[in-house]
């Protein structure tokens, strides 16, 4: 099962983060640290694959790839194929953000932050791979896209959240 | 060109983002972010937001807490827009709340109801939204809430739906196998889905499932090939097509359940040959995920029952795979080699150059993968250099894990092929000057062990001569700065056994180099207290032998200090140095026999040779021992003088634990003299009061190895007598093994398995002469194949071994233990007695044996116990001017006193059971080794996945 989904860019920022486990944001904090820690100190040319026990615990593998100014991280374990895993990550950028983005950069991952976790859940659920079809993830972000715009008229959410929750 | 594909953002999102962007330091972002945290708190609480701002601010939110802030001010503000009717303010408050919270947060119950309700929705979108959010906010108790939505959606029209529903279905029975259980027949309906989505999707959930349970599943081995054969054969839509590869991650995952399916299952696996077969032919093997699929495929035949031609086309694909530029590739390459290897080892000589080649890669990735590949392919020939490599390396490396894993491993190798003594001891010090604190305290045990004992065989020659040479190498290494404190413990023990042994030092050189020791570490009580001991059995020996004892300068200051000392562990083995001191020769000769340290020791139970004492007690005017059950209440350990006051004063110490019913425990005893013959040598009032407690709580918990440990080691302090520290580093790596005992089993089974099917190869081809050199000495060598028959001949001479050794009867429990850890000890004892090693004596040493066989406590008490019941005699006469006549009787009732308590407290009904069923199932344990050598002899390996049954037929 695939464990967590990182983007960071070169300078050790997150850009988006997603544990199919929940933990704590502090945690979180320090394993994107420590990530970015071993992710820098890789030289070049070398695989893009690294043992990743000492960070998350037995039984853990980690591949990233890096493009421009960001890292794309997939945490996973042992029922996952290291290869598969790169070419999800490749699937992500390559047919999904680039299709969404044309040219994608690290701008549009920060702006278009719900979009990308929209993308990732059709991609991947409950730490499975649910589906690489890129036509249909594509279809899939579109239509909640021509929603959004739908509703782009402007309505007001009729409670106040203080009388909601005094409810 | 932020606000592409309608996902829009306002402008302060913008300008937020970019300021963060461009913070010049952590400071500035902070404030930045807590400037905005301010900004949201003011604004989210406004009454009456349009929704689309709504939005924003959540999304700013998750933003913000990704970022590491603290967000859960607005955690409620995510869970109301999940209750919003507009799917878009929808599905981003379940996108927050999924990143919020977790499964069992308060304000999970406010979300369920809307989940519950938008499971329902027409609206297939709505009903995909709350199926994500299912997937991570449902936990075991709100299961049952959803469940028949779920099992509802499972049906539904939408492919999209019946995935996810799959996948929440598949989520919930991670969580809570239980609460699924009987909608796991699903998973298979599910399976003949007509949308090959839905089916990838039930791949996952099948094989976990198959993971767990192999033979419910075998039935579907035909479907599984079925399904194979024509995603291979391009029977699917061209949609699932990635990179002209027919749905490679549905084929990725079905060559895993078939790898699981037909491992070691004949019939299963000969209907895989074919199909894989053809994937291996088919495959492309110029895209990243052609290789993937390739390397499952090697992945698969290297688990199901071997097929000569499969494994020649995955042989190819290694060599491939090691050819290539690629690092991802030979990474692979090495990982599928070292799978392969297993079944024929031949495969490793042809790539043993590119194996080199990675061993000096650059990228640490695959270094470790090849270090991992060398380990398993480790042997007596080529021991050395794989293990000086792997030193190297470790030396070369800041982090502490895989440290601490190449030094077991280096360990674990040494114990197993050390072509000599010598080397073994060399190396072990090498592992220990760099990565000491790293292993585990039991190597450090073990080394101990070995070098007292020698390396069996009636050699006394030769090991004296190791002794020697490991005493010099010591002298030598404590003239390096900051020594691991491991490393110390067994210098200082080395020192103190055989430092004067062979006469080369004198005891003024060796006491000399303990106190510097002392003092160098003296914030190091466990260095200090194996220091201490160490000076007390130099300056025993020296009495012994009747020669004069002049205690150094720097050594009477050192006593001073702790004599004085916070510990009452050094302080203890202070004064026991001072009392030592004054003795005549004889008795020292007693209490410190030279080079005893594993003799064997033999507990008297019934303490008869307190007779004498207790007689002459009696006469004085001493009150008889009270047999247990012949009293009521409970006894004043300290002062009870008669009945009455016993009664009255009894108030004031009464622990409930005395009132548990009293069993009639005859085997039990032994636990309770360690308490007693405690208190012997040292009538001090504390003692007897402090070891009774450290006993009590552990011994209700026969199986809690912590528990055990914690009791053994108030023992070992208790003790601190030189003579029997060996006994109590047994007592603790004994708890330790229970802990480890199965993944250490493992790995020594499949490296003993590694061992013997591996054979060493004809000369190679022609290469640079370095790396030819290094790759005859790790893959060349003239070992010759060991036959499995050897091994579980071994293997049920090690048992039966084991079996003689355990007289101590065995309870339930330990029945129970035996075959969840010590099962797995057989290939590690046979592996030391394999004729080539020279460390046999180390692997059939008797302590080890009873590792895990006895419990733990009795191993403590036959040790511990004897050496003081037998020789307390001697002491009692030193003491017994001391000892007044009402001191006598005392002592008389504490013993009696201590020994019932424990007696009672064992709890009473778990000791019970284990002593009434210890004679009737007293057997057992010897037909379960018997019939693990016999599992062993026929090469299945009961602990791993995949049993290298068929080693012998293609050895």
């Amino acid at each position: 099962m695939i464990k967590a989904v990182m983007v960071m860019n070169t300078q050790g920022k997150p850009r988006l983060a997603k544990f199919f486990d929940f933990l704590p944001v502090e945690k979180q904090q320090e394993l994107i640290r420590r990530v970015f820690g071993v992710l820098c100190s890789r030289p070049e040319n070398v695989s893009n694959f690294i043992e990743a026990e000492s960070i998350f615990g037995p039984d853990s593998r980690l591949v990233y790839n890096h493009f421009a100014t960001l890292y794309f991280v997939v945490v996973f374990d042992s029922s996952e194929n290291e290869l598969a895993m790169l070419d999800l990550i490749q699937l992500l950028v390559q047919q999904t953000l680039e299709r969404c983005f044309k040219n994608v950069c690290e701008l549009d991952i920060v702006f278009n932050y719900s979009k990308i976790h929209t993308i990732l859940d059709e991609i991947i659920l409950g730490g499975q791979v649910l589906e690489t079809r890129s036509t249909e993830i594509m279809r899939a972000v579109e239509e909640i896209s021509k929603l959004e715009a739908a509703t782009n008229a402007i309505s007001f959410i009729p409670k106040s959240a203080s009388s909601w929750l005094s409810r | 060109m932020g606000s592409q594909g309608g996902f829009y953002q306002s402008k302060e999102f913008l300008d937020l983002v970019k300021s963060i962007g461009e913070a010049r330091s952590k400071a500035e972002e902070d404030r930045i972010v807590l400037n905005e945290i301010e900004t949201l708190k003011r604004r989210i609480s406004e009454p009456d937001i349009p929704k689309r701002k709504m939005k924003e601010y959540i999304i700013r939110l998750v933003y913000i807490e990704m970022l590491g802030h603290d967000a859960s001010f607005g955690y409620i503000h995510a869970v109301k827009m999940t209750h919003d009717d507009s799917l878009l303010v929808k599905r981003t408050g379940y996108l927050a709340v999924t990143l919020f919270l977790n499964e069992d947060h308060d304000l999970i119950i406010l979300i369920v109801n809307t989940i519950q309700k938008d499971l329902k929705s027409d609206n297939y979108l709505v009903v995909c939204a709350a199926l994500n959010a299912v997937c991570k906010l449902i936990n075991e108790e709100t299961i049952p809430a959803v469940l028949p939505q779920v099992m509802e959606l499972l049906a539904h029209p939408k492919e999209a739906v019946r995935k996810k529903a799959i996948m929440a279905l598949h989520r919930f029975y991670q969580k809570s196998p239980s609460s699924v259980s009987h909608l796991v027949s699903n998973f298979r309906k599910r399976l003949c889905d007509n949308d090959p989505g839905v089916m990838g999707a039930t791949l996952c959930p099948l094989f976990e499932l198959i993971a767990r349970d192999v033979n419910s599943y075998k039935d579907l081995v035909i479907s599984f090939v079925s399904i194979l054969k024509q995603v291979a054969e391009r029977r699917l839509s061209k949609a699932y097509d990635y990179h002209q590869m027919p749905a490679p991650f549905i084929q990725i995952k079905l060559l895993k359940i078939l790898a699981l399916l037909g491992s070691g299952d004949k019939q299963a696996s000969e209907n895989m040959y074919t199909v894989v077969g053809d994937i291996f032919r088919k495959c492309d093997s110029s895209s990243n995920i052609g290789n993937a699929v390739l390397y499952e495929c090697i992945c698969c035949v290297s688990s199901i029952y071997p097929n000569p031609k499969l494994l020649e086309s995955a042989a190819d694909v290694i060599s491939r795979f090691l050819k290539s530029d690629s690092h991802n590739l030979k990474y692979m390459g090495i990982d599928a080699l070292g799978r392969l290897i297993k079944i024929s080892p031949e495969i490793a000589e042809q790539h043993q150059l590119a194996v080199i080649d990675c061993l000096e890669d650059p990228d640490d990735t695959l270094k470790r993968k090849t270090f991992e590949l060398l380990y398993k392919m480790t042997k007596s020939t080529n021991v050395e250099v794989i293990v000086d490599r792997m030193i190297d390396y470790m030396i070369s490396i800041n982090d502490n894990h895989y440290k601490t894993e190449i030094a077991s491993r280096c360990v674990e190798l040494a114990e197993q092929f050390a072509p000599s003594n010598q080397w073994f001891i060399q190396t072990m010090n090498r592992v220990f000057e760099h990565a000491g604190d790293l292993v585990n305290i039991k190597v450090a045990h073990n080394l101990m062990r070995l070098i007292a004992e020698g390396f069996g065989e009636d050699d006394d020659n030769a090991d004296t001569k190791l002794r020697s040479s490991a005493v010099e190498s010591y002298l030598r290494i404590l003239g390096e700065p900051k020594l691991p404190s491991v490393f110390l413990q067994v210098i200082c023990w080395v020192l103190g056994e055989y430092g004067t042994a062979d006469g080369m030092f004198s005891a003024s050189d060796i006491t000399g180099k303990l106190c510097d020791v002392a003092e160098a570490y003296s914030n190091d009580e466990t260095v200090k207290a194996y220091a201490t001991t160490a000076l007390m059995k130099i300056y025993a020996f020296e009495i012994a032998a009747r020669r004069k004892v002049d205690m150094l300068p720097e050594c009477q200051s050192l006593m001073e200090e702790l004599l004085a000392s916070h510990s009452t562990d050094l302080q203890q083995r202070a004064y026991e140095l001072q009392a030592v001191i004054g003795l005549d020769a004889h008795a020292v000769a007693c209490i410190m026999p030279s080079d005893a340290s594993c003799e064997d020791i033999e507990v008297d139970r019934d303490l008869s040779f307190l007779n004498d004492y207790i007689q002459e007690a009696i006469e004085k005017g001493a009150q008889p021992y009270i047999p247990e059950s012949e009293r009521s209440g409970m006894l004043n350990i300290s002062n009870f003088r008669n009945q009455d006051h016993h009664e009255a004063s009894s108030h004031g110490l009464r622990f409930e634990a005395y009132e548990l019913p009293k069993p009639a425990v005859q085997s039990r005893i032994p636990q309770t003299l360690i308490a007693s013959t405690e208190i012997v040598p040292v009538p001090e009032p504390m003692y007897p009061r402090e070891s009774y407690q450290t006993t009590m709580p552990s011994i209700p918990s026969d199986a809690g190895s912590a528990e055990l440990k914690l009791r053994l080691e108030g023992v070992q302090k208790k003790w601190g007598r030189s003579t029997y520290t060996p006994a109590t580093s047994t007592s603790n790596s004994t708890s330790q093994k229970t802990v480890n005992g199965t993944s250490q089993g493992d790995g020594a089974s499949t490296v003993s398995s590694m061992r013997e099917t591996y054979d060493s190869r004809k000369p190679q081809v022609e290469v640079s002469h370095e790396k030819q050199k290094l790759a005859a000495s790790l893959f060349g060598g003239s070992s010759k194949t060991e036959k499995s028959p050897a091994t579980g001949h071994k293997a049920a001479k090690a048992s039966s071994h084991v079996v003689e050794k355990s007289h101590v009867p065995k309870s339930s429990l330990e029945v129970a233990s035996e075959k969840a850890t010590p099962a797995q000890q057989p290939p590690d004892l046979l592996d030391l007695g394999e004729p080539t090693a020279t460390s046999t004596a180390l692997q059939l040493d008797p302590f080890k044996q009873l590792e895990g066989l006895l419990d733990a406590t009795e191993v403590a008490s036959a040790v511990n116990g004897a050496p003081a019941a037998s020789r307390s005699p001697d002491i009692m006469a030193l003491y017994a001017d001391t000892a007044a006549g009402i001191h006598n009787k005392n002592d008389a009732d504490l013993l009696s006193g201590l020994s019932n308590p424990s007696v009672t407290n064992m709890p009473g009904t778990t000791a019970m059971p284990q002593v009434t069923q210890s004679s009737s199932k007293g057997p057992n344990p010897k037909d379960s080794l018997e019939k693990d050598a016999l599992v062993r002899q026929m090469g299945v390996n009961p602990s791993s996945q995949n049993p290298n049954l068929f080693k012998d037929l293609l050895g």
